[in-house]
């Protein structure tokens, strides 16, 4: 889960890291509000929207008076801002942060990450702040110190000063940034991130240091025993039909193409995905039923799919093991008629009873193309989602 | 012969009085599995299934000598309840449990370092060899004991590999689902190195999926110490970055961990690399006669 980063600049501030006095405003009154009670004579007005690369998207803003934070205001409140991050739908911003300005003299990079490889939090750092770290690994991966944290022995004091030292700090700075590396390393620790960036860390004209943008990302895993952090989701930012599966217990992730899919076993899900993409169609959706895929979960997947209008055509493809075939089938026609589908449905059960399976589907009288294989689900799948948008065409 | 497991490993389970826990048990034992005890906290001294259950791992280990335990604990426990069974001494651990948080994983694979116990799992089918032990949740009978060896990340893609290879008269020696979550223990080259070593295995299916580089480093294992045929199923390709696909470990991030990158790696290792998964058992078997 992905918070904003005002949300992670007041955890951040809670562990004693140094952030600049800011204020959330969800209008352009209450901006200009913000911009006055923190004073001074420069603002940055930034859009909170869950992703980086903001600058690009129009979504920071450096203004010098009163009148100018409130036209960044107006500018980008309800505004739908699209970076590399946010796919082509953007992001809707609905939250502003307001913030007293920072006389900048360096910009560096830190974070806590988990390596899978490694299978350690490592800390990453770079005196070459403010460009994305992926961009800084392709073309300068010298400039880029590493350092992996013991899980049984936590983060200790000489790896906070190395990293220091290799930020480029000059001495009088470094207790300042031990002290910020281990708060980071407390709110990681502590409240199950899977993530924290803080890009730039800023070093200003004073010397001090300073966390400019910030951005904290959760293990979904374990948001059942962080109470606090899962209230921070704001649901305005993800997606509606994942949000509304999630609500259902349901594993779904939205795409763009027509075809429907319901599947159990995120694997299969993914094969299946790739199939249709194969057949020359596009997936609208990632969905796993689970092993389970009892009727009620089936006809609650299937509401979920279809209430995705743009759908032309639904596969379900379903291996039962542990379950059987005839069960499922039963589930997907108790659906489909409770349903009323509109548009093509193609199945493909395989394992256990899967003769049974196909008979109660033959057997139904609902007009079900049934299939063998993935491949000839998937191009039958493609098929009648050709005749579906051709038969809209001429109605 | 199998790797790992054979008619004569002695198995318990952790989260044996659980309603995971009972279903899975009550099927291993219809398959044959030398289930002989389970542990349940508070439960000690009492029967299930027809088995005796006992408080710790320990107690169930000092009277059983087990060689396995398998773990249907919930996710905040599951931890837990695999360094219980390290420090019992239990060789394997096999734990199925789904949504154990990452900051746990990571202690417990820290924590295992020393200890020579072999996890397979977390949030995976678990390991069979098939007609004599079933540790996990994959449906029995679509098994057949024979020369193929599968390991995959992936439950139900396991499946399809099991059943085309079936159908193709290969059967199985032993598949392993090595789990969908990104620490994790057994990785590919810790099976795959088995499967060579393993006289009745003469051919290996491996199914990954989009996320970290296991398969990289599988593809490089492979290309220098693997003579076996070996066939291998991507999936992910059309998986957009940044989103996670049902797996916890199956994400694309900073252009890393991508199904094109993985396949190109494994196709220059020469493994046969198939764009369908309804396509392994049929090249597999291609593999095998030419």
């Amino acid at each position: 889960m992905d918070i904003h980063e005002y949300q992670a600049k007041e955890i951040l501030a809670g562990y004693g890291v140094k952030i600049a006095e800011g204020g959330l405003a969800y209008s352009p009154e209450d901006a200009v509000l913000r911009a006055r009670e923190i004073g001074g004579n420069v603002w940055a007005v930034k859009a909170q929207i869950h992703s980086g690369a903001r600058g690009k998207a129009g979504g920071v803003k450096i203004c010098s008076t009163l009148e100018e934070v409130e036209l960044a205001a107006e500018a980008m409140l309800g505004k739908r801002m699209v970076t590399h991050q946010t796919g082509p739908a953007g992001k809707v911003c609905l939250r502003l942060y307001v913030e007293a300005g920072t006389d900048i003299a360096k910009e560096l990079y830190f974070s806590f990450l988990v390596d899978r490889s490694h299978e350690r939090i490592v800390m990453v750092g770079s005196a070459q702040g403010g460009m994305e770290i992926e961009d800084l690994a392709e073309n300068n991966p010298d400039a880029i110190k590493k350092i992996y944290i013991d899980p049984a022995v936590g983060l200790l004091d000489f790896q906070a000063r190395e990293m220091a030292f290799a930020l480029g700090l000059d001495a009088t700075q470094i207790s300042h940034a031990v002290r910020l590396i281990s708060g980071c390393y407390r709110a990681v620790r502590d409240l199950d991130a899977n993530m924290l960036e803080i890009n730039p860390l800023v070093v200003t004209k004073g010397g001090e240091l300073v966390t400019l943008d910030a951005k904290m990302g959760f293990d979904d895993n374990a948001l059942f025993r962080r109470q606090k952090i899962a209230e921070l989701r704001d649901k305005t930012q993800e997606d509606s039909r994942e949000m509304a599966a999630a609500d259902r217990g349901l594993s779904y992730v939205g795409l763009d193409g027509d075809i429907g899919c319901m599947i159990n076993g995120a694997g299969l899900a993914m094969a299946t995905m790739d199939m249709i993409k194969l057949a020359g169609g596009e997936p609208a959706n990632f969905l796993d039923v689970g092993g389970g895929a009892s009727p009620e979960r089936t006809e609650k997947a299937f509401r979920l799919v279809l209430a995705d209008e743009g759908v032309k055509a639904m596969l379900v493809n379903i291996f039962a093991g542990i379950n059987r075939c005839d069960w499922i089938a039963e589930g997907v026609v108790h659906a489909v008629r409770k349903i009323d589908m509109k548009i093509p449905l193609i199945v493909r059960l395989s394992g256990t009873n899967v003769e049974q399976g196909r008979k109660i589907i033959a057997d139904s009288g609902l007009p079900i193309i049934t299939a063998t294989t993935l491949a000839e689900a998937a191009e039958k799948a493609v098929l009648a989602r050709n005749e579906q948008v051709a038969k809209e065409g001429a109605a | 012969m199998s790797i790992l497991i054979d008619k004569n490993t002695k198995v318990i389970c952790q989260g044996f009085t659980g309603k995971q826990g009972t279903f899975h048990a009550r099927h291993a034992l219809d398959y044959g599995t030398k289930l002989i005890a389970g542990v349940t906290p508070g439960r000690g001294g009492t029967e299930h299934l027809g088995l005796p259950v006992f408080n710790t791992v320990q107690d169930a280990y000092d009277a059983t000598q087990a060689d396995a335990s398998v773990i249907y604990v919930p996710p905040f426990f599951a931890a837990d309840a695999i360094l219980e069974a390290v420090d019992a001494g239990i060789k394997l651990i096999v734990c199925i449990t789904e949504g154990i948080p990452v900051l746990h994983m990571l202690r417990v694979k820290a924590a295992m370092q020393e200890s020579g116990a072999l996890l397979i799992g977390p949030n995976c089918p678990g390991i069979i060899t098939p007609e004599q032990c079933k540790i996990g949740i994959m449906p029995g009978n679509i098994h057949q004991a024979g020369s193929i060896g599968i390991v995959s990340r992936s439950g139900t893609l396991t499946y399809e590999a099991v059943h085309q290879t079936t159908q193709q008269g290969l059967g199985q020696s032993t598949c392993i689902g090595i789990g969908g979550d990104p620490i994790h223990g057994m990785n590919f080259i810790d099976v795959i190195s088995r499967f060579q070593a393993d006289e009745s295995t003469q051919g290996i299916i491996m199914v990954g999926e989009i996320g970290g580089s296991e398969e990289e480093e599988a593809a490089e294992y492979i290309q220098n110490h693997v003579t076996k045929p070996v066939v291998s199923y991507i999936t992910g390709l059309t998986a957009p970055a940044g989103k996670r696909m049902g797996h916890a470990g199956a994400i694309v991030t900073g252009g890393k961990g991508t199904a094109e990158g993985k396949v190109s790696a494994l196709k220059s290792a020469g493994v046969e690399v198939v764009n369908s998964p309804s396509a392994m058992g049929i090249a597999m078997k291609e593999r095998l006669l030419t």
